[in-house]
């Protein structure tokens, strides 16, 4: 095997003075001078995280020019809502994101509670937090897999896949669904804990962390993939305020911002969890903060599974949600998401129907502005690499 | 934060601040005084994040109201400013010059309201909709179910039937014969 360290080609970069050239700092790109090429990466390409696409201008093998281009997945969720009751939106706010749409849930209830006013039994609290954690893990261990696959590692994919799937029998316990859970209605939520469910979580937070021990040797210590992520896609602290950029990725670069710790929602003020961050910026140092942050998530488990009341109620009253009048006014509830800052933006108009919601989820500025930053001078081989460490997500940007 | 809109409220002369949770709060301006406080804001009272921007359409005032969400890390506060602005003419100061991910909201607004930010980067792109011809689909004129009528057809061999009706004539025909169940007209 070829130490890499020592290949010749490892400190080569492409003359920046020939190819391409420069004007007023922005490169003049001319594909009939035959010295560039156009080619689209998705919307059906392997590498591509969900329904987007790139329109990727290559001189080389490295990339030039970038565009995201989204459009794929519109459902109009926004102007659905409009027309709908309140109680009718909240089986379709679920739909806006498949590997976690806990968070959504929350945050349409908790807006809608913060209008109207309500507040929530502490069970409920507590049953919401550890649902909200568990949507946390499991969308992690989505990614960790999608991680190791945009690097040729397949395995590790299948495995993380393969244990999310133990929680999702967990989640279909809890909620009776397995991917969407509609759990979280105004007022708190729709079941308890089923029977021996602590005890089953418990033994399955044993076994994720051995896997996670199998992932830390295979992956975090591999030579190829230190020298794939190392310096790929770095984000320097002035960029985060400059692009909005939130969560895992904001962490990494130094920015001390989690809206468990900053802006404690539910019951997470009453858990002992501690701020996670690195100095570094670069796909390497997202990936370990991140894996770091898979272990406070089975750690914040534990905890709630010690913490929550074994009775008590688990929903407030509410009127008749048919015909249910918010009075009016406007709110902004915001969650952490495994992407970072997620929150829904409602207005009410004191009728029976929404007047406007929106929701801000993390990578409409990670898969668009920030991508589009990065991904300048990135080998083409290393694009699915750089999307996956950003954690883009495509049905936040469309809605 | 009181301080702070009492610091700000010498400054310029806001309309309305109002108070929705400790953690959040709203202010309203007016359309010439954003770039102002905005730029204040973000260089001398550190709220330095932007969360996001929208638009929220009151038809019936002939107004569109714009939200800029800004937060504070250090005091851990959102401030929201809102911007009332004409719905006739809809056009307001681009600021793409204070956050580099903002042409992105801009571009969106102009897509799906027809809000109008000249010198905004790609402000004319299509978002999501490609070779769209009718008005913009978020405003509240837009009528949904005439374009989708007009634009898409029914797959052969379906019906519609009113639910209430259905129900009464073919799944509770027993029931609604059976003398034992009290109805509301008798």
């Amino acid at each position: 095997m070829t130490n890499i360290s020592k290949s010749k080609y490892k400190d080569y970069k492409a003359d920046r003075l020939k190819y391409p050239e420069m004007e007023n700092g922005k490169p003049i790109i001319d594909l009939e001078s035959h010295k560039f090429t156009k080619i689209w990466q998705g919307p059906q390409h392997p590498g591509v995280t969900g329904n987007m696409s790139l329109e990727v201008i290559i001189n080389g093998d490295e990339v030039v020019n970038s565009k995201t281009h989204v459009g794929y997945l519109h459902r109009g969720f926004e102007k659905l809502m409009e027309r709908r009751k309140y109680i009718q939106c909240f089986p379709i706010v679920c739909r806006m994101c498949v590997p976690e749409p806990d968070t959504n849930e929350y945050c349409v209830s908790a807006a809608m509670e913060d209008l109207a006013g309500i507040v929530i039994p502490e069970k409920a609290e507590w049953l919401r937090t550890l649902n909200l954690e568990m949507s946390r893990l499991g969308s992690f261990l989505m990614w960790i897999g999608g991680q190791a696959s945009s690097l040729g590692m397949g395995a590790i994919g299948q495995w993380t896949i393969g244990m999310r799937d133990f929680w999702l029998d967990l989640f279909e316990e809890m909620t009776g669904g397995r991917v969407y859970h509609m759990y979280m209605i105004p007022g708190g939520v729709r079941k308890d804990l089923p029977a021996g469910f602590k005890e089953k979580a418990k033994d399955l937070i044993i076994k994720t962390r051995n896997l996670l021990f199998d992932i830390e040797k295979s992956f975090f210590n591999n030579a190829i993939v230190k020298s794939r992520l190392i310096g790929l896609g770095i984000i320097s602290p002035e960029m985060v305020d400059e692009y909005g950029i939130v969560g895992p990725n904001a962490r990494a670069s130094g920015r001390e911002y989690d809206v468990r710790i900053n802006n404690p929602y539910v019951k997470y003020a009453e858990l002992n969890i501690k701020m996670i961050t690195s100095t570094i910026g670069d796909a390497y140092a997202r990936a370990e903060l991140r894996y770091q942050e898979i272990h406070q998530s089975l750690d914040l488990i534990s905890q709630i599974l010690d913490k929550i009341p074994d009775n008590g109620e688990i929903q407030a009253k509410l009127p008749n949600v048919l015909h249910w009048k918010i009075p009016a006014g406007q709110t902004y509830v915001k969650a952490e998401s495994t992407r970072g800052e997620h929150g829904f933006y409602m207005v009410s108009d004191g009728s029976e129907y929404p007047r406007r919601v929106f929701l801000r989820g993390a990578s409409y500025t990670h898969a668009i502005s920030v991508l589009e930053k990065l991904i300048v001078n990135v080998s083409i081989s290393d694009i699915a690499a750089l999307m996956v460490s950003l954690q883009t997500c495509p049905p936040e940007i469309e809605r | 934060m009181e301080y702070l809109l009492n610091k700000i409220k010498k400054m310029i002369k806001f309309e309305a601040s109002i108070k929705q949770r400790d953690d959040l709060y709203f202010i309203t301006v007016k359309k010439e005084q954003l770039e102002l406080i905005l730029s204040y804001l973000r260089d001398n009272e550190g709220f330095t994040h932007l969360a996001f921007l929208q638009a929220v359409d009151y038809l019936e005032d002939n107004k569109f109201q714009l939200t800029y969400m800004l937060y504070n890390y250090d005091i851990k506060v959102n401030l929201g400013i809102k911007v009332y602005i004409d719905r006739e003419k809809a056009e307001m100061v681009s600021i793409h010059k204070f956050w580099a991910h903002s042409w992105q909201y801009q571009r969106e607004l102009h897509e799906m309201y027809g809000i109008n930010f000249p010198g905004s980067p790609r402000v004319e792109e299509s978002f999501v909709l490609e070779g769209w011809e009718e008005i913009p689909p978020m405003r509240r004129d837009f009528n949904t179910l005439e374009y989708s009528i007009k634009t898409y057809y029914q797959r052969p061999g379906r019906s519609t039937n009113d639910p209430a009706k259905y129900m009464k004539e073919k799944m509770y025909k027993k029931y609604a014969e059976s003398p034992k169940i009290r109805r509301d007209n008798d």
